[in-house]
């Protein structure tokens, strides 16, 4: 008797959680597979033909913006590498008891709804505002420059929104490493920097590929960013999809490209953790 | 890797934490703190244009210091009801989630079944997903089944990515459990639902606690997903969004300022409290 | 004027449209499970062409409804006084407590937002909605999404309201909407940064404001300058027309000459110096201009502008329409006609008001007085025939079909 309970315990645990992410998010994948392959318009309905078709021009109409998109992605999550490192091998190895302090400082725009801080950074950018301003009066920049707009202004809002999913797995990876390991290089006469390089920068990779895969995935489908920061050339595939979705109701076309989009992010990220070992990598992300 | 030794305590600062040392230190510090002020920089700019005391309609240059607007907080019906209905559905479906999900959370990190690597992966697969990706999804989903969207559909959406971030945590606390407590309570003859109710459940409490604050906040700052499944439900994300077109009100400065104090000082005091918890880190 | 005489053309062409795709559908009969499950996900259509305008919809929609004393008004920002008079007014009046959003922004999304609780048959949260006559409009019509109008309950806008909108190609007769304004698309520039006035379409194509011109990302206002500035006539064009102004906007954009493609947000950017000359709604700068002191100038180009109008609309699920075809009928008393547009500054429905602000001006000293005087003379309130003669209409789309190909020759250029 205890013995079925303790059979049927973990399932009847999982199940209504289970069962909700089930319909709510695997079923949904389905549905929004069944809408790219349907035709017809928003008043007189959809019908389900297989129409294939939408695939190909969704992708040949938009190919700029998502391979656009891959590359922002990308782009963000090699400057917040570039950024975070330091800032994550400061804190663990010289924050000393005010660790705590600086990773919730880091961890402070949090704290500020996303929409909000991006508005900020907005208000902080505008040609006239108060960054650029002043240097445009000292005469430092033309009077026609402009941030916003720009690429840059858009990747810029990126890594700043993305910031501390890169210090924080890159920090938990470098707090994770045994001192004397590093011990053990420094007594075999390697030197601060070959023990950097062969010891500590081996170990902390970990982190950093989780750090990549909390940030490329997030920044190349994020559409606030590019809306509130971009211009008329930083149109990034999730600026489509929402538009398709919420302002031309063209169903078939914006599933198709998520569809894509969606394929394409995942693949990666599976292959991706396969390569770390999914366990790992969640357990990063958990923290 | 770290198994094979002892796990050291890590955050001990011992002697040879100083081998890790490679120079540049202070050129890292003045870049840490460079980094810190860059992350404050909006926040600041959002605190001060509240105390703004703009003429018209657009509150973007600094026009004189004012406090009129902690005061005409609510003045703005709309506004307020964005905020209730973003805190409603916040408190509703971050209840809901830590319910589920630590149904799972437990479940994973004790038994080991059929499944669990199946349950692992949509966990993963719900985590990793691109919100917008998740957000369209179910917008297809609902229209497909002719349900209109609103605060229900917004709700589920929440408990949705909510689940797995709750799942995720649980697990983490429920492998370090120390099995010899349950099984001390089942010798002393209690049965399995008293066992969890006197001995498991309060241990998990504080991660279950933990779970349902990041669902909150999860759902309070949510936009993407919120902006595909709310119809015509606003939520305080989604008007400010709809009102940076038309000027944003000062008064939605002071709601973000508020809302920043009270969440600073929630993780404060939870920090504070936990202090003791750190070591198994 | 009444309703229940004939329906529009473009609904009884609607209706002999084959449905699109349910023969193809047919032929895929022996699909796999799969994909019969993914057949089953299909979207419901909500067409029924024709349908509301039966001569017993009206009784049928109006039948058993009754007066609620409350209702919620979806409305476009800049689009009522703030402090919201005529409201205050009409509760006084009626005992209707009035709950006013500005919640639309732009059609298509405020279309995509609705779309589906109007297709489940839920309510949508407002009784009372401003629409545009464009695409949307086509579409909240065929697909039964409005409520037809008793216009028994409607005096004041049979007394009252200009006789030229019953014409009108989007909704003759007036059978599911009457006009809330009108507008009209120009340009607006800031001359202290043109440094000289702007009078036509091709200022927006000129490089000398590279990076400072701002369009609009309603796919139809933006294809109907396009159009313009091609030389054609938008309520005539076709595909191969709106190809020739896709073409020409394009070059606009990879010109780098556009800043971005805006909503409503044009106003804050234009504000922002982020655009110095911009296409622009008429009422909206004035606006500004008194709101915040700024000086913008609004301007019909030479190659003309477009008029659109606004509609008041009763959602078919609203839970509260008797009150709000009384709060319709409240803007249709020419006292209320004449405060509405005394601040929004957009073309009136009501042409007897322009005689009550006179009067209300000549109550007024001073500044007050030259203000309203201003107003009443406007030709952007009241436009003259020769006004008229610059104005265009809107593309008419006669099927679902031409607005999604419409549809797919600008949205690449906003979504570039």
């Amino acid at each position: 008797m205890n013995r079925v309970k303790r059979t049927l315990a973990p399932y009847l645990l999982v199940l209504p959680g289970g069962l909700w992410l089930l319909v709510f998010f695997v079923v949904p994948m389905v549905t929004m597979l069944s809408l790219s392959l349907q035709e017809g318009d928003i008043v007189n309905g959809y019908v389900f033909t297989g129409h294939w078709q939408t695939y190909v021009e969704a992708i040949s109409d938009y190919q700029t913006q998502m391979i656009r998109s891959l590359v922002y992605g990308a782009i963000t999550s090699l400057v917040l590498i570039v950024l975070a490192f330091p800032v994550a091998y400061w804190i663990a190895f010289y924050g000393g008891r005010k660790k705590t302090t600086y990773l919730f400082l880091i961890l402070l725009p949090f704290f500020v709804s996303f929409v909000l801080r991006t508005i900020s950074w907005r208000m902080l950018l505008t040609d006239d505002g108060v960054l650029l301003h002043p240097l445009k009066e000292a005469g430092l920049l033309p009077s026609g420059f402009q941030l916003l707009g720009t690429p840059t202004a858009v990747i810029a809002g990126l890594v700043y929104n993305f910031l501390p999913f890169m210090v924080l797995p890159i920090y938990v990876a470098l707090e994770r490493i045994d001192p004397r390991v590093v011990e053990a290089a420094r007594d075999l006469y390697a030197s601060p920097a070959t023990a950097f390089r062969k010891v500590i920068f081996p170990l902390a990779l970990p982190g950093v590929f989780a750090g990549v895969l909390m940030t490329f995935v997030p920044a190349s489908s994020d559409y606030v960013n590019s809306e509130l920061l971009g211009g008329t050339s930083t149109t990034m595939i999730g600026q489509v999809i929402q538009s398709k979705f919420l302002h031309t109701s063209d169903y078939p076309t914006a599933s198709a490209l998520a569809f894509a989009l969606m394929a394409v992010l995942l693949i990666g990220v599976f292959s991706y953790a396969r390569a770390l070992g999914t366990e790992d990598v969640m357990k990063v992300a958990a923290r | 890797m770290t198994q094979t030794l002892t796990p050291a305590p890590a955050t001990q600062a011992t002697p040879s934490r100083r081998r890790f040392r490679i120079g540049g230190a202070r050129m890292m510090h003045i870049y840490t703190w460079l980094l810190i002020a860059w992350l404050v920089l909006p926040i600041l700019v959002m605190i001060l244009f509240g105390f703004n005391d703009p003429q018209g309609r657009y509150n973007q240059t600094w026009q004189g210091f004012t406090l009129k607007w902690y005061g005409e907080l609510f003045a703005l019906p709309d506004l307020t009801d964005a905020l209730i209905a973003s805190l409603a559905v916040a408190v509703v479906s971050s209840l809901i989630s830590a319910a589920l999900g630590t149904g799972i959370g437990y479940a994973l990190g004790r038994y080991r079944f059929r499944g669990a690597g199946a349950t692992n992966l949509v966990m993963f697969a719900a985590i990793s997903s691109p919100e917008l990706v998740m957000g369209s999804s179910l917008l297809t989903l609902f229209v497909s089944m002719g349900v209109g969207l609103g605060g229900v559909t917004l709700t589920i959406a929440h408990v949705m990515f909510s689940i797995a971030f709750v799942a995720t945590v649980v697990r983490a606390r429920v492998v370090t459990l120390d099995r010899a407590m349950e099984e001390a309570a089942a010798d002393l003859g209690a049965t399995a639902w008293t066992t969890w109710w006197k001995v498991t459940f309060p241990i998990l409490l504080p991660a279950i606690f933990s779970g349902i604050m990041l669902a909150f906040a999860l759902s309070i700052d949510d936009f993407v997903i919120t902006n595909f499944t709310a119809g015509n439900v606003q939520t305080f994300p989604l008007w400010i969004w709809g009102s940076t077109r038309v000027g944003l009100p000062p008064q939605v400065n002071v709601m973000g300022t508020l809302i920043f104090v009270v969440g600073v000082l929630i993780a404060v005091v939870a920090n504070l409290r936990s202090r003791p918890r750190k070591q198994q880190d | 004027m009444f309703p229940t005489s004939k329906p529009d053309p473009s609904l009884l062409r609607g209706m002999t449209q084959r449905r699109l795709g349910r023969r193809d559908a047919l032929r895929l009969g022996g699909l796999s499970a799969m994909g019969a499950f993914l057949a089953a996900c299909g979207v419901q259509g909500k067409g029924k062409p024709g349908a509301s305008a039966a001569p017993d919809a009206v009784a049928k929609f109006w039948n058993g409804k009754v007066k609620n004393g409350k209702l919620d008004f979806a409305n476009w920002p800049l689009y009522m006084d703030p402090k919201k008079p005529e409201l205050k007014k009409f509760t006084e009046k009626t005992g209707i407590t009035v709950k006013y959003d500005e919640v639309i922004q732009e059609m298509g999304p405020w279309f995509a937002k609705v779309q589906p609780q109007l297709s489940a048959k839920q309510s949508i949260g407002y009784d009372l909605m401003v629409i545009t006559n464009g695409m949307q409009f086509g579409q909240f019509r065929d697909a039964g999404f409005l409520a037809p109008l008793d216009h028994s309950k409607l005096p004041n806008y049979a007394a009252n309201a200009a006789k030229s909108y019953a014409q009108s190609a989007y909704d003759p007769g007036n059978v599911f909407s009457v006009p809330w304004a009108s507008g009209i698309t120009g340009i607006a520039y800031d001359e202290s940064k043109t440094k000289r006035p702007i009078t036509k379409l091709a200022d927006l194509w000129d490089p000398a404001f590279k990076g400072k011109v701002g369009m609009f990302s309603d796919l139809q206002e933006l294809g109907n300058f396009g159009l313009l500035a091609a030389g054609l006539d938008p309520a005539k064009s076709a595909e191969a027309d709106w190809k020739k102004a896709a073409a020409k906007l394009q070059e606009q954009k990879d010109a780098g000459i556009v800043r971005n493609y805006y909503d409503q947000g044009y106003v804050d950017a234009l504000g922002k110096g982020e655009v110095w000359i911009t296409q622009a709604w008429s009422g909206d700068i004035f606006q500004k201009n008194v709101s915040d002191g700024t000086n913008f100038k609004f301007v019909i180009p030479e190659e003309g502008g477009t008029i659109w109008t606004d509609n008041m609309a009763i959602p078919i699920t609203a839970a509260n329409p008797v009150d709000a075809i009384t709060l319709m009928d409240f803007f249709y008393e020419v006292e209320n006609a004449a405060t509405l547009a005394e601040y929004i500054n957009y073309v009136c429905p009501v042409p007897a008001a322009q005689a009550t602000m006179l009067k209300h001006a000549a109550a007024q000293t001073g500044e007050d007085k030259e203000y309203l005087e201003s107003v009443a003379n406007s030709p952007l309130v009241f436009p003259g025939e020769a006004d008229y003669a610059k104005l265009h209409y809107y593309v008419g789309f006669n099927t679902a079909e031409e607005q999604q190909d419409f549809s797919k020759v600008f949205d690449p250029i906003v979504l570039g």
